[in-house]
Parts: structure tokens; C-alpha cells; sequence
């Protein structure tokens, strides 16, 4: 008998929450639970008060189980609200990447060329290393990290997607 | 300036405030500042059990049997941990439930000090909600919206995490008002969009094959969804079929009850569910063991699904017109709506002759007697209810075989009268169950209908029931078997019967004597009826030992894997072995 694996599709929920000790392992922990999964997870707390946070989740899996990961989330005692962001379109979502690269001559030349093509930062520098500061759509990120590899890539820190939907409204 | 308190008698005095009239508990090292402020009081009842485990399901039980909301004191670290199976089991069956359990101090939380375990970790998935409170300022407010929490929308238990210095330091309490709690977020959805509503009743006007299928949402939406229910399923001539946890909801002598469905459930109740074109599911959430194989569930039928928990909708089975909201408060606008429409269902008699075709199968036949003398379980069990159901009595059961033949044959009239482990399939449910349960209804008759097995996994309780001159019976069904784990070694593991033999038994009317209570022992047919009259006739606790067939099966059965229409409807169909596919299914 073999397990059978079915299509999936990828979504960023944005999820508000009391920010209060352990919303986030409750959160992390029904994933884990139901065998769902987190590609990407930020929190942070959004208002003046500290009182509520938001978290921006990307998950994968087939559109049943993105439908039931939602109505989960929205169970739970602390979460204020989901939202789906992919489901209602129209949203921006940004990741901020550190990337280290070693290399001299035209290594490094070459690293800054890219580096200005994606428009990144350099935020530190020696003579034989770069640290860049990258931020986009996690694609993007994904292809700077994969040029800079060929480069002399060191090693790479990322924040996570945050997303926002476009326009005046809150959501 | 109100007075300050201790934040162990913040806790009497919120439980009092929430009308709190028993507590099931255990006391400990972390817990000893609460068992004194109890002893300094009158108003609640603690009752002391044997086990924490049974503290937990005696809680449920009261819940189940008078829909209160059980609550459990027990200490930190073991007394926590044996809580657990009960809090998940009142997880999995939705059953109203808030537990305190005590805490090391707040400044040793952390360091793997005496006794401490990370409660608020190990129940955070078996529980609705859960708090550890560091402040006693903040004690009330919590215990008060853990109450709300746990009886309101789907309810479920609640763990209330309480460090012992949390215990001893004094705060300021004031009664609080719900609305005003922290978590706002929380908001169940109660009615349902009437809009909705109105195309379910369309869609139930319009059916040919309509099917009402009931859950255990109906009993804990309170006695009043029963009573709506029967004037729904009066206004729509549909035929009615329950999960196991929500037996009792339409009488069983109704003409309309088609019996339970499911794995276990009657040939017409499985069949109408698969032929059906309009299913109405009221507060239940297409368990697998209700629904067979997946891709062969009720092909035809346009499916409502009214479910107060939104995550329920479309878990396992797509539906066409979910509604979200409380199933008592939709069957009122269902009822509200078809009248002031002056509906009238279609003529059913095609749909109703068909069903007659399958109830003359006779599914749930058994034979009176065996060439081989012994008792046959299922008479054993319609005897049981022949000598009872005049006084309604409360039903428990323990998980197996014996838990299948009591849902199939002993007919239940009205809610919250059987109270069963569905969802976690507890063994050892039973026992504490019937306390809680004695404890809620102390005229009501309370059997608890076990198995030899599962009895012995609280047998303990015993000591509880005899200490608080609980009357609860027990009623054995003892075929020296693990009969469920056998029926299934029987059916796909060619009969090969790992550790499944009940070896070693206890005397269980001795142990019965020796616990202060009335011992019997029922060993042939004709003893069943005496000895039944002989335990109801006794006006303290007793425990019957009914020696029953050793291999009879629990018929009819959907095999795992299987669609609705691949019954097993006698033993002669029964095959040694299955494939892996669907071993790997259950």
C-alpha cells in the first residue's frame, strides 16, 4: 500500500490575534495537531496598546484543507479574525532577507551588479564579504539567494511574509 | 475598596457565583490552600474520588445527564496528567467542562520542581481553552469566561492552570459580567441566516427521499432542540436516523426513527442515508465511523448541514448548504418558516415503502437461544431494558461491544439518559460517568453497561460510589473478552487473537462485597430475569457479573473501508481477512 499525495495550493492568511502569552504556540501547535503546514510565519503586535497581534501565515495544501485551516484558526479562543489573503486577491506581501557572500575580484563586483539590479542594501562589508539587505515577494528573494549561491553565497536570514491587502480599506 | 481575598477563596466564591453545586476532585501538594478554603464552606460538594481519571468522566457525566457544566479539582503534575484522557474525551464529545488544576508556585514554574508538569502545554489540544493565571486580580474575570467558554457555542472543557501562590495571595474579586471579558474574539454564532434557512426548508419541501440525521449538537443545544426536532421531523414526514452520541434526541418508538447508523448502525438507516436526495444533518459532524467509505457516502443527496462549530462544516464531507448556528435555534426558524410558508412535504410513500423493504431485513435479529447454553448478549441487554425503561433510567456504557448492543437495543425516549464515550472511546468511561451522573439525578435509576474489560480500567470508583451511598449499578456483559479487539481480529486478522483474552478476571461479586456492595452473578437464561430484579430491588450499589456468549460478534457491521451498502449483516458473511488498504483505515 503506498500513501497517496494530492494537488495543493499555496495561501497567506493574515490572522489577528490577543497578544497574550502562548497565542502563538496554540497557533503553531494546531498545525502541528492536524498535520497542516507553515511555510512562513510572522507575528508582531500591531497596535498602541499591545494588546492585539498579527500574524501573517503561508501555508500549502489542497483547497479542503486550506478551507479547514481557516475555520480552525478562527476557533480559537484568542484569534480576533482570518483572514484569507490569496482567496480574496488584490494584496502585497513583502519579506525581508539578510544575505551573506563572500568572494573577491569579480566576485564581488559581479555581487554588487546583482545586488543593484534588485535593488538590495549593502548593510555590511568587508573586503572579502557583502551582507545585503533584500526585500520583496518571496520569489524574488528566492532568486536573488539562487544567483548570489553562484557567487559565494554564505548563508541567508529571513524575516517571513508580511501581507497587506491594497487600497484604503481595512480589513 | 472591596476586601481582598485569598485567590483560593476568589475560586469558592466565582464557583458559587457560576452556581457550582459539585466538584469532582482529588486533593494534593498544589492544591492544598483550595481544599482548605472548601473545608471552611458549605454550599459546594466535593466529591472525592479514587483516581483523578475518574474525576474527569464523573464530571461528564454529571454534564451529559443534567447539562451543567462538570467541574474537576485536582492537583499539578500526576493529578493533571490522569485528568487528561477525561478532558479529551469531553473534547472529542463536546461536553461542558471547566477543571482547575493546581500549579507549583509561579517563581518555580519552569525549574522541574516537585509535582510540576506543563499543564497549560499538555491540554492545550485537548481543551476549547486554557488559562494559567499568574495574577489573583485576574482570577475571577478568568473563571467566569471559562464557564462562558466552555457552555457556550460548541462547548468543551476548559483547563484553569492555578500556581499555588496564586492560591494564597490576596486580590480584590467583583462578579463579573461576560460581555465585558477579555478575549472578544470569541463570539459563537447562535442564529442562523435566515436566508439560508429558508432553501433548506425548500429543499426539504421538495425532497422525494428526504433524511434527517441527528448528533449529539441536539442534546447539548438542551431539551427544548428535542422537543423541536420532533415537530420538525412531524411537519416534514422524514425519516430520522442519530449518531451514537445523539441517541434519545427523537424517541426510539417514534415511526420515524430509523434506528442508529453508522459502523454499527441498522441496514435501514445506512441504506436510507445512501439513497437518500436530501440529507438534513443536525448537530453532528460525519465522524468516519458514521459515514463508511468516503467517496461512497449518500451519493445522491443534496446535503444541509446545521453545525454551531463552523471548522465541522465541510471537514470531511462537502456539503451544499452549510448553516452555521445553534441546531435548536434553526429547527425553531425551520418550523417557524415551513408553517408560515404552509409547506407540505411531497407525497413520501414510495420513499417510506422502500424503507419498510429494508426494516423487514431485521437487522438487529439474534437468536434467543444458543445450542450451547450460554446468554446471548443482546437478549441479555433487551431484558435489562424490558425490566427498566418504565423508570427512564440514566444508561452509561464502557467502549466495545457491549457499548454497540446497548445503543442498538435499549431504546431511549428522551435526551441526556445515555451517556456514552463516542468520540475517544474511553474504556473505563463508564463507572465515573454513572457517578456523575447519580450525583445530578440523585432519584434517577443509573446503569452503567460494561464490559469485563473495561470495567476494570476505573474499577476503583467503586470506593467513590460506596462513600457517597451512590445506589449506580453496573451491569457486566462478561464474555472473558476484549470482544471488540476479538470481533476485529475475527474479521481481518484470520481470527488470530493477540492479547485479547480477558485472562486472570477478578471475582467480580466478591470484589463487589468487598467494597460494600451487592454482588450478583448471572450464569445461565434463566437466571437473567431474577437476577436483574434482584439488582434493581436492592437500594444500594450493585454489580451484576452476567456471563454472556464468549465469541458472539456485534451485527450489523459496515467493515472498515466499506460503503454504506456492504453491510454485514450476520456472522456466515463474515471473512478472515482484509486488504491493506483498508486495514489501514481504522
Amino acid at each position: 500500500m503506498h500513501i497517496k499525495q494530492q494537488e495543493t495550493e499555496r495561501h497567506t492568511l493574515s490572522v489577528t490575534v490577543d497578544n497574550e502569552a502562548g497565542v502563538l504556540a496554540r497557533i503553531a501547535g494546531m498545525f502541528t495537531a492536524r498535520g497542516y503546514n507553515i511555510d512562513s510565519l510572522t507575528v508582531a503586535d500591531v497596535t498602541e496598546d499591545d494588546s492585539i497581534s498579527r500574524i501573517t501565515i503561508v501555508t500549502t495544501g489542497t483547497p479542503a484543507v486550506i478551507e479547514q485551516v481557516v475555520a480552525q484558526l478562527d476557533r480559537l479562543v484568542n484569534v480576533h479574525r482570518v483572514i484569507d489573503l490569496t482567496e480574496r486577491g488584490n494584496f502585497v506581501e513583502r519579506e525581508l532577507a539578510l544575505v551573506k557572500v563572500a568572494g573577491t575580484g569579480e566576485h564581488r563586483i559581479e555581487a554588487l551588479r546583482l545586488a543593484e539590479v534588485y535593488r538590495a542594501r549593502v548593510v555590511d562589508a568587508t573586503t572579502g564579504s557583502f551582507v545585503f539587505e533584500v526585500t520583496g515577494a518571496s520569489e524574488k528573494i528566492d532568486k536573488f539567494i539562487e544567483l548570489m549561491s553562484e557567487i559565494g553565497l554564505i548563508e541567508v536570514a529571513r524575516t517571513g511574509v508580511a501581507a497587506i491587502v491594497r487600497g484604503k480599506e481595512a480589513v | 475598596m472591596t476586601t481582598e481575598m485569598s485567590g483560593a477563596d476568589i475560586l469558592i466564591q466565582a464557583l458559587n457565583d457560576q452556581g457550582v453545586e459539585v466538584v469532582f476532585g482529588y486533593p494534593g501538594g498544589a492544591v492544598l490552600p483550595i481544599y482548605d478554603a472548601l473545608f471552611n464552606q458549605q454550599r459546594i460538594k466535593h466529591i472525592l474520588v479514587r483516581q483523578e481519571g475518574g474525576a474527569a468522566h464523573a464530571a461528564e457525566g454529571y454534564a451529559r445527564s443534567t447539562g451543567k457544566p462538570g467541574v474537576v479539582l485536582v492537583t499539578s503534575g500526576p493529578g493533571a496528567t490522569n485528568a487528561i484522557t477525561g478532558i479529551a474525551d469531553a473534547m472529542m464529545d463536546s461536553i461542558p467542562m471547566v477543571v482547575i488544576t493546581g500549579q507549583v508556585g509561579t517563581p518555580l514554574i519552569g525549574s522541574d520542581a516537585f509535582q510540576e508538569c506543563d499543564t497549560v502545554g499538555i491540554t492545550r489540544h485537548v481543551t476549547k481553552h486554557n488559562y494559567l493565571v499568574k495574577d489573583p486580580a485576574k482570577l475571577g474575570d478568568i473563571i467566569h469566561e471559562a464557564f462562558h467558554i466552555a457552555t457556550s457555542g460548541r462547548p468543551g472543557p476548559v483547563v484553569i492552570d492555578l500556581p499555588k501562590d496564586v492560591q494564597v495571595a490576596t486580590a480584590p474579586y467583583r462578579r463579573t459580567n461576560v460581555n465585558a471579558l477579555p478575549h472578544r474574539g470569541y463570539k459563537p454564532q447562535v442564529k442562523g441566516d435566515l436566508a439560508q434557512i429558508e432553501e433548506a426548508v425548500e429543499l426539504l419541501a421538495n425532497a422525494e427521499r428526504p433524511m434527517i440525521y441527528t448528533g449529539g449538537g441536539i442534546i447539548n443545544s438542551g431539551p427544548g432542540a428535542s422537543l423541536i426536532l420532533r415537530e420538525l421531523v412531524r411537519l416534514t414526514g422524514a425519516p430520522v436516523t442519530s449518531t451514537l452520541m445523539g441517541l434519545g434526541a427523537l424517541p426510539a418508538s417514534s415511526p420515524h426513527w430509523l434506528g442508529m447508523l453508522g459502523m454499527h448502525g441498522t441496514y435501514e438507516a445506512n441504506m436510507a442515508m445512501n439513497k437518500c436526495d436530501v440529507m438534513l444533518c443536525l448537530g453532528a459532524r460525519f465522524d468516519d465511523r458514521v459515514t463508511g467509505r468516503l467517496d461512497a457516502f449518500s451519493p445522491e443527496s443534496k446535503k444541509i448541514h446545521i453545525d454551531i462549530d463552523r471548522a465541522s462544516i465541510n471537514k470531511t464531507v462537502r456539503v451544499d448548504l452549510p448553516i452555521i448556528g445553534d441546531v435548536g435555534r434553526v429547527m425553531e426558524d425551520m418550523v417557524k418558516l415551513w408553517k408560515a410558508k404552509e409547506l407540505r412535504p411531497r407525497d413520501l410513500k414510495p420513499w417510506w415503502a422502500t424503507i419498510k423493504t429494508w426494516q423487514e431485513r431485521n437487522c438487529l435479529a439474534y437468536p434467543e437461544k444458543l445450542d450451547s447454553g450460554e446468554i446471548v448478549p443482546q437478549l441479555a441487554i433487551r431484558k435489562l431494558w424490558e425490566a427498566t425503561h418504565r423508570q427512564q433510567p440514566i444508561i452509561t456504557t464502557e467502549v466495545g461491544q457491549h457499548q454497540m448492543w446497548a445503543a442498538q437495543h435499549f431504546d431511549f425516549e428522551s435526551p441526556n439518559k445515555w451517556l456514552t464515550s463516542g468520540g475517544l472511546g474511553t474504556m473505563g468511561y463508564g463507572l465515573p460517568a454513572a457517578i456523575g451522573a447519580q450525583l445530578g439525578n440523585p432519584k434517577a435509576l443509573v446503569i452503567d453497561i460494561a464490559g469485563e474489560a473495561s470495567i476494570q480500567m476505573n474499577i476503583q470508583e467503586m470506593g467513590t460510589a460506596t462513600q457517597y451511598r451512590l445506589p449506580v449499578k453496573i451491569f457486566i456483559l462478561n464474555n472473558e473478552y476484549m470482544g471488540m479487539v476479538r470481533q476485529w481480529q475475527d474479521l481481518t486478522y484470520g481470527s488470530r487473537y493477540s492479547e485479547s483474552y480477558s485472562d486472570s478476571l477478578p471475582d467480580f461479586v466478591k470484589l463487589a462485597e468487598a467494597y460494600g456492595w451487592k454482588g450478583i452473578r448471572i450464569e445461565t437464561p434463566d437466571q437473567l430475569e431474577q437476577g436483574i430484579a434482584d439488582m434493581l430491588a436492592h437500594d444500594g450499589p450493585v454489580m451484576v457479573d452476567c456471563m454472556v456468549a464468549k465469541m458472539a460478534n456485534c451485527f450489523p457491521m459496515i467493515p472498515s473501508g466499506a460503503a454504506h451498502t456492504d453491510m454485514i449483516l450476520d456472522p456466515a458473511q463474515v471473512s478472515g481477512v482484509m486488504d491493506d488498504e483498508a486495514k489501514a483505515l481504522v
